[in-house]
């Protein structure tokens, strides 16, 4: 196998900040490499300078034995060098032809649909993506629309793919088609680059593994060779608990009851269908299911923002069916987002505005209608420190902070108004290891200090490792409710089709 | 003293360009720049009277410019500021004329007030209401709302209409003179309106930023869904911040006309509301820097008469500056792209040194 990248003592430095500091890197043909490392480590940085969007302060990128400079992407693509983001950059109104095409179309002025529709036929059929080129973008699953970021780069000629925590919006399905996908291109003989800080998925996909800390790459070793406790051991730089130890449960009193409600989402459809569930003080009740089966419809219920069209929801025997979403907040729920950048917090406000976004009119925060920002930033100022966010600055804004620690400062804010019930959506969705580690802990001492808890969450490890119960849910039912200790993977697996109800399952929905 | 400069900094670079643009324009129809914007500056600023003109054009620009500013920070675009302006002042010259003999001061209380509640009611309550509870969309219903507004008062004061003073062009009479407001320059048209100008910025930013109210306005202008989920009222804080842009906008009639005319005439105002959305849009929404914008504006208006009289190029000038600026204020992004390009070509240029090695073609 020949050296198809490498990048020797690679160097960026930004103004204050050495967001990489010595990066090597061997990337042969026909291999997936991984490169792991938390959120921060400098991944981004690294393979934004491969990709031409960023110029290396020192050092060289090695290119099949020739050292190149990219001074935009369009250098890098025509290198050969492919990178699929972990947002997508499609056109939904158009085709999936046209969306790969784009920039670069058959036919001389005047476009050939046909053509267009060929070509991208014949790479899909090539590496076995499975995709209908005429159908539209907007139609799409995510999955889907993932693969057709892979076509684009393909179309191009890449030499190597870049694939940017391509996991990190997919449902366990997508993945592991994905892989499938992974595992076709480099029969072809294409080197991938997978970018990721979950270690399953890398010691599944990967044959080399680099791990990245602190700017710098730390090691370099077969997946074979790795367990995943070293694997995380490396990335975090100490040794990490990787399954969290769960003291026996002390059940409490009733404290959130669901009665047989009934929720339409906001274009009036039937989301939740008769649904009833009880979660007590003390447990930890997962909530697992496939996306888009009514989970966020039923959180947003309890929390008040979507109203019930039937049924009655009750807080420690309290009915608060129609009691305002402020309200339900005093009354002690705490309410963690999915869309932490959407719902959670106001991206344009610093870390003391959003700190205090929902109790910015209780004493200390402010009095008779005036804020004392003194209280406000003493009070963030400690949250900070306690939940380790970084930057450790009250004046950042929200915006200016990486996921993992945008999620710290939401989990910071609902767990420290000490809730009586918690809902956690996907709280851990897109953090590295040491920031999982931490937010489990914190779920953990919640339920242990006799709170509700209610967690959503598509990983399925994460409820299985964390839930006291499991209620799954299927097209806005709930399937079944199991034991957390003697679940397994299988069991949830078909429950969430629905199986134990109907026979036949749905298709994939997005 | 970083932040301040990355606040201002876009605002202050786009003034400049739009400057020296205009500079090049006034070079290239023969005319020479220096001697210009020379006219211009001193027709605005060179002594106490053009000092004192240029604040007081600036008054109502602040005054409407802060209810802009406000609306926008509610994410709430408020173009009714010019009718809120005209019929604010209605009541207010109505109240000023009807109720005579009253104590001077609480009398010139009486009619701001009235005023704001006016034009809070004309831009806010309305607009608001309708928006928040219907989804008509804000900038059409406060426009529209303008247009009644200002053809409303139009109308109070042409022949026929109910606030004719008999015998005269169209116009009012004057409300009790004991309610003016006095001239701070004498000969100029200065007043403590500028003062209230000021107070009222001082006001605004305080709300803004120090009260709960303010949180919950810029909460939602920036992101209405996490307002939401922190359980704020979104549609009552879409009804209070176009009342509040209404309000300022209201009083921004009541003192102008209180400053200056003393009643309603039919060249009451010049455009101030539509003019006052430029000065939020170049003071990016910040009180403070509405004073500056407003005065910037203002200055390029006064001074604008002795440019013509001494360098002979048309006043219209101006209106090529005001153009230019709006177009780089709101092109913001284009001047850290222009920075980008340069550092980029800068750094292209060290590159040739280097081996060409890597540009294979794909």
């Amino acid at each position: 196998m020949t050296h198809f990248l490498e990048v020797i003592d690679l160097k960026k430095h930004f103004p204050g900040v050495k967001a990489n500091d010595g990066v090597n890197l061997t990337v042969k043909s026909g291999e997936v490499h991984a490169i792991l490392g938390e959120n921060g480590a400098g991944k981004s940085t690294l393979m934004n300078m491969i990709y031409g969007l960023y110029q290396p302060t020192s050092g060289q990128i090695l290119l099949e034995g020739k050292q190149v400079e990219f001074s935009s992407p369009r250098d890098a693509i025509r290198s050969g060098i492919g990178m699929v983001h972990q947002h997508f950059m499609l056109i939904p109104a158009l085709s999936v032809a046209e969306n790969i095409v784009l920039g670069d179309e058959p036919g001389g002025i005047q476009y050939n649909r046909k053509e267009a529709v060929r070509r991208v036929q014949q790479i899909s059929d090539q590496y076995k993506l499975q995709v209908d080129p005429t159908r539209r973008v907007a139609d799409l699953s995510v999955g889907l629309q993932q693969r057709v970021e892979i076509l684009k780069v393909l179309y191009r000629r890449a030499k190597l793919l870049i694939l940017d925590e391509p996991t990190a919006l997919l449902t366990p399905q997508e993945t592991r088609e994905l892989f499938e996908i992974v595992g076709h291109l480099k029969a072809e003989g294409i080197p991938i680059v997978f970018i990721s800080h979950k270690l399953d998925e890398v010691r599944e996909i990967a044959d080399v593994v680099t791990v990245m800390r602190a700017g710098k790459t730390v090691e370099t070793l077969p997946i074979g060779d790795a367990t995943p406790q070293d694997l995380a051991n490396l990335m975090v730089g100490r040794d990490v608990v990787l399954r969290v130890q769960k003291n026996p449960i002390q059940l409490g009193n009733k404290l959130l009851e669901l009665r047989g409600i009934h929720v339409r989402d906001a274009s009036r459809h039937e989301r939740i269908r008769d649904l009833s569930l009880t979660v007590s003080e003390g447990e930890i009740l997962g909530l697992a299911g496939i996306d888009g089966n009514g989970q966020s419809e039923l959180v947003e219920a309890v929390a008040g923002l979507l109203p019930t069209t039937a049924g009655s929801i009750h807080l420690a025997g309290q009915d608060i069916t129609r009691v305002r979403p402020f309200d339900r907040t005093e009354l002690g729920i705490a309410y963690v987002p999915q869309d932490r950048q959407r719902d959670g917090l106001v991206l344009d406000f610093d870390l003391v505005e959003n700190i205090i976004l929902r109790d910015f009119h209780k004493s200390p925060y402010s009095k008779s209608g005036a804020i004392n920002y003194r209280a406000a930033r003493a009070y963030a100022e400690r949250l900070i420190r306690e939940f380790d966010v970084r930057p450790a600055d009250a004046d950042r804004k929200a915006g200016e902070l990486s996921g993992g620690n945008q999620q710290k400062v939401i989990l910071a804010r609902e767990v420290s108004r000490d809730p009586r019930l918690l809902i956690a959506v996907q709280p851990t969705r897109g953090l590295d290891v040491g920031a999982i580690e931490g937010i489990h802990r914190q779920l953990l001492r919640l339920r242990d200090n006799g709170k509700g808890i209610l967690l959503v969450s598509l990983e399925l490890d994460e409820i299985l490792s964390l839930s006291d119960r499991i209620a799954v849910i299927h097209d806005g039912r709930i399937v079944d409710i199991v034991d957390g200790d003697s679940a397994t993977r299988e069991q949830l697996g078909l429950l969430m089709t629905g199986v134990k109800s109907t026979a036949e399952t749905r298709g994939e929905r997005v | 003293m970083k932040s301040v400069w990355r606040a201002i900094g876009t605002p202050v670079l786009a003034s400049l360009i739009a400057i020296i643009i205009g500079g090049i324009i006034a070079a290239a129809i023969g005319y020479n720049p220096l001697q210009v914007y020379g006219s211009l500056i001193s027709g605005a600023f060179g002594g106490a009277i053009p000092l004192g003109n240029t604040l007081a054009g600036s008054v109502p620009l602040i005054l409407a410019g802060l209810g802009i500013a406000v609306a926008f920070r509610a994410g709430l675009f408020n173009i009714g500021a010019e009718g809120q302006y005209w019929i604010a002042t209605v009541a207010a010259v109505w109240i000023g004329y009807h109720f005579k003999g009253m104590p001077g001061f609480l009398h010139l209380i009486f009619m701001l007030v009235v005023a704001m509640v006016v034009g809070g009611l004309w831009g806010g309550i309305i607009p608001g209401l309708l928006k928040a509870y219907r989804g008509a969309h804000e900038v059409i219903t406060t426009m529209m709302l303008s247009y009644i507004g200002i053809l409303f008062a139009q109308y109070c004061i042409e022949p026929g209409g109910p606030m004719l003073e008999k015998g005269y062009q169209p116009q009012s009479p004057a409300v009790a003179q004991n309610a003016w407001l006095g001239s701070i320059i004498p000969n100029s048209q200065l007043t403590w309106g500028f003062a209230i100008a000021i107070v009222a910025a001082v006001v605004v930013w305080w709300i803004l930023f120090h009260t709960t109210f303010g949180f919950q306005l810029r909460a939602v202008g920036s992101n209405q869904f996490a307002a939401r989920y922190a359980g704020m009222n979104v549609p009552l804080y879409t009804v209070l911040a176009l009342g509040f842009s209404g309000v300022l906008a209201g009083l921004a009639g009541a003192v102008q006309m209180l400053s200056q005319d003393h009643r309603l005439t039919q060249s009451f105002s010049s455009g101030y509301g539509y003019t006052a959305i430029v000065v939020a849009l170049l003071a990016r929404n910040n009180p403070f820097g509405v004073i500056l914008a407003g005065i910037f504006f203002s200055a390029l208006s006064t001074g604008s008469q002795n440019m013509q009289l001494v360098s002979g190029i048309p006043q219209s000038l101006t209106d090529v500056l005001t153009g230019l600026i709006i177009f780089f204020v709101a092109a913001e992004r284009l001047i850290p792209m222009a920075l980008t390009w340069y550092r980029r070509r800068k750094s292209g240029r060290l590159q040739v040194s280097l081996p060409e090695g890597g540009r294979t073609d794909g």
